[in-house]
């Protein structure tokens, strides 16, 4: 995507999606200062994933899903690294190195026998029943995106009532970490 | 324990600290302590402006003429809204901006109190940084870290919001640390490789057809910068063209220099970057103005981009080489190492882009800046240049409105020195001239000063009139008055069918008698011949001065690229408007 007043939308690049994660200082704003700059710029966030790490540093690390070409990705990061509050930008590449999760807390209120098909679909992934009454089941589950997206599509006949994602968290593989620069 | 000092004792020292002489403000209910302030603190002047967007251009023009950041001073809810304008205009072309709001008191803070706006949130997309300032032991060190934000790595407008009880309360003060050059994450300093810059200068020696293009971010790295592109241009030989924003960075009337380029640049210029095998950009963003088309952006060229933001490498144009960091200290590096292994490139080289010269001097000829002069009527571009004339003997600062008089301004009047210029470029704001000329005045107050204005734009920010001639400052706005918003006026003529709908001003005030209610001087010229006497006449005035230049009311401004075209297919003139511009370039800006 070329953003140029005066020139038409062209060439159709490819579109990749990328996990974008940011350390920034959690400071008040910080998070309007982020989704700002993705809305202010047309640039897509599909999930997000925001929590403090480091109480002691005051660090909170931001995951972002996104989509865009290369070169939108590209200016995603770089204005990221403008921004005063933030110390590094990370493109986690969707691939075997890389670590990816997300949770989701999901109500089913049905009949037994439903309740009994949701909780065998759900043995596929790593879950946990959390809590259970006679007409419904909460169930956690941690798995890809990907799957998660499945997971409610089946459970949807089932008597899926609530759903509730956290968004993508990801993590390099092996003993590094990742370093600007 | 330590001196404690208010926030509005602290706000002062700061301000001291950081080497402040003057602040562009307006009081108002939430800024009242820092103004009791103000009289213990002689060596700040206060200008008081007549309206906050006022305050913001003339912090603006004072930046861009001296290379120091601007300090505005305001109040909460509407004071801070009245400088959106400003400081966006400063965020879009890099102007070093201090913004101080008052905010109403922190207990009050989201009760939707009197005159109480979300200042940070209404500025954050406008702002490299704004901060809310909530404990009053932290308020010096974020001053001293808003300057620092606002004056390092891409300079820009920055906001710190204090509320009313933190400007009472008193805590410690805290000096500036030694100032890191750093911002965010950015170095400044050039980082890269020496390979890199021995591949830029292989690529001088292989191209045959170069062009060196340059933008604000050569002035905005200061006066050495300017140096070291002349030595460049001087050492390579290379055609030189210039961004609106960076003129004066290289001498206007030099042989090497083709004028500006983009939309309304030479033709020269336009197309000697269209055909060109070798594009070097210095401090310049590929602003779409410059590239038109982006598809048929000269589409043969290597292009290497010197530039303080790693965000704009790439963001428009690819790059095939990039070279991240401050121009002043890449060219110094490029240069030496260019001078040793190549000492006598000019002369050597001079066969290899001799054809390429010949072609310029081809393009050249057409004259694109060229018009049919009347003895009725002022011509625009005739008025400009013989203010051009009678003027450039002085060291002369110039600034504008924005339209059709803005770019007579730009081609037609010849720059020498960086920042003698000051146009609102990225944004196009109207008005920002004659504020911006207030500011300039003030830092440099035996100079020359003028706004080019346009009689629409001019009247937008009028009331600063006021402000000039509360303080003395003897600015001239030239207004180059055609009854209409020209450049829409132009637009629609060419692009809709000239239905000149609302661009007309049908009751323009009479500047002269509007100059004298100001208590200034008013001047009006009618016709060619009477032009230069008038011109002096406003020159001898040590006062504001208001000159209503009365001008032919149909004139276009060319060159024009239209839209949706490329670099070489620009308009000359109107018998090239016949040529269609297609249903999808109208829609486009």
């Amino acid at each position: 995507m070329v953003k140029s007043a005066y020139s038409f939308a062209t060439k159709k690049e490819k579109i990749e999606n990328h996990i974008i994660v940011v350390w920034v200082d959690n400071e008040a704003g910080v998070l309007a200062r982020v989704v700002g700059l993705f809305s202010g710029r047309g640039y897509n966030i599909d999930s997000l994933a925001v929590a403090e790490v480091d109480k002691k540093k005051n660090i909170s690390r931001i995951t972002i899903t996104t989509s865009g070409t290369p070169q939108v990705l590209q200016q995603i990061k770089s204005q990221l690294g403008k921004l005063v509050p933030v110390h590094k930008v990370a493109d986690f590449p969707r691939n075997k190195r890389t670590l990816m999760r997300e949770m989701a807390l999901l109500k089913v209120v049905s009949s037994k026998t439903q309740l009994e098909k949701a909780k065998k679909l759900c043995k596929k992934y790593k879950y946990t029943l959390l809590d259970k009454t006679e007409k419904s089941f909460v169930f956690e589950v941690s798995a890809l995106e990907k799957e998660i997206d499945e997971l409610i599509k089946k459970l949807q006949p089932l008597g899926l009532a609530s759903a509730s994602r956290t968004g993508v968290v990801a993590m390099t593989k092996g003993s590094e970490t990742y370093k600007q620069h | 324990m330590a001196n404690l000092m208010t926030g509005a004792e602290i706000v002062f020292k700061a301000l001291e600290d950081q080497g402040v002489r003057h602040i562009f403000g307006y009081p108002g209910g939430a800024v009242l302590p820092i103004y009791d302030e103000l009289k213990n603190h002689k060596s700040i002047q206060h200008i008081l402006v007549r309206h906050e967007q006022g305050a913001g251009h003339a912090a603006e023009g004072y930046a861009r003429s001296t290379g120091k950041p601007g300090v505005i001073l305001v109040t909460s809810g509407p004071g801070a809204t009245n400088t959106v304008t400003a400081l966006t205009d400063a965020y879009m072309d890099s102007v070093p901006l201090v913004c101080i709001t008052g905010q109403v008191p922190t207990h009050l803070i989201g009760t939707d109190a009197f005159q109480e706006c979300d200042t940070t949130g209404i500025t954050r997309p406008c702002t490299k940084h704004n901060w809310l300032v909530k404990d009053i032991n932290k308020l010096s060190s974020i001053l001293h870290r808003a300057f620092e934000v606002a004056t390092t790595g891409r300079p820009g407008p920055v906001l710190v919001d204090i509320p009313k009880d933190i400007q009472f309360k008193k805590g410690k003060y805290v000096k500036p640390k030694e100032v890191k050059k750093k911002n965010g994450e950015t170095d400044i300093k050039f980082n890269g490789k020496d390979k890199d810059i021995e591949a830029v200068v292989d690529l001088f020696r292989k191209s045959s057809k170069p062009i060196l293009y340059t933008g604000g971010g050569v002035i905005n790295s200061g006066p050495r910068a300017t140096q070291l592109l002349r030595e460049l241009v001087s050492l390579t030989g290379f055609p030189i063209t210039s961004t609106l924003q960076g003129l004066g960075a290289f001498p206007g009337y030099d042989q090497q220099f083709l004028g500006m380029l983009g939309m309304h640049g030479t033709f020269e210029a336009n197309n000697a970057m269209h055909d060109c095998d070798l594009m070097i950009n210095i401090g310049a963003r590929f602003d779409d103005r410059i590239t038109g088309k982006i598809d048929e952006f000269s589409p043969q060229s290597k292009k290497i981009h010197i530039d303080i933001d790693p965000s704009s490498i790439n963001k428009n144009i690819s790059v095939d080489l990039a070279l991240v960091g401050d121009v002043k200290i890449v060219l110094e590096k490029l240069i030496l190492v260019f001078k040793k292994k190549d000492p006598n490139f000019a002369k050597s080289n001079k066969q290899r882009i001799a054809v390429w010269w010949n072609q310029i001097e081809k393009w050249r000829k057409k004259n694109s800046l060229g018009f049919i002069n009347s003895k009725e009527v002022i011509k625009p571009q005739f008025a400009i240049q013989r203010l051009y004339e009678l003027t450039k003997a002085q060291d002369v600062f110039i600034t504008t409105e924005v339209g059709q008089h803005q770019m007579w301004a730009a081609q037609h009047y010849k720059f020498d020195k960086p920042n003698r210029w000051m146009t609102s470029g990225g944004l196009g704001t109207m008005g920002y001239g004659l504020p911006s000329a207030v500011g300039v005045q003030v830092a440099h107050p035996d100079k020359l000063v003028i706004d080019i204005a346009g009689e629409a734009s001019v009247l937008m920010t009028m009331q600063e009139m006021s402000t000039a001639v509360q303080y003395k400052l003897p600015i001239k706005i030239f207004i180059i008055n055609n009854e209409y918003m020209g450049m829409v006026r132009q637009w629609q003529e060419i692009l809709h069918e000239k239905n000149y709908s609302e661009s007309y001003t049908a009751a323009l005030p009479d500047f002269v008698k509007l100059a004298e209610a100001y208590g200034c001087v008013g001047i009006r010229a009618k016709k060619p011949d009477e032009l230069d006497e008038k011109i002096t006449q406003m020159l001898s005035v040590n006062k504001p001065v208001i000159f209503d230049c009365v001008v032919d009311k149909e004139e276009n401004c060319y060159p024009m690229i239209p839209s949706g075209k490329a670099h070489n297919q620009m308009l000359l003139g109107k018998q090239d408007e016949e040529d269609e511009i297609s249903e999808e370039g109208k829609v486009l800006v």
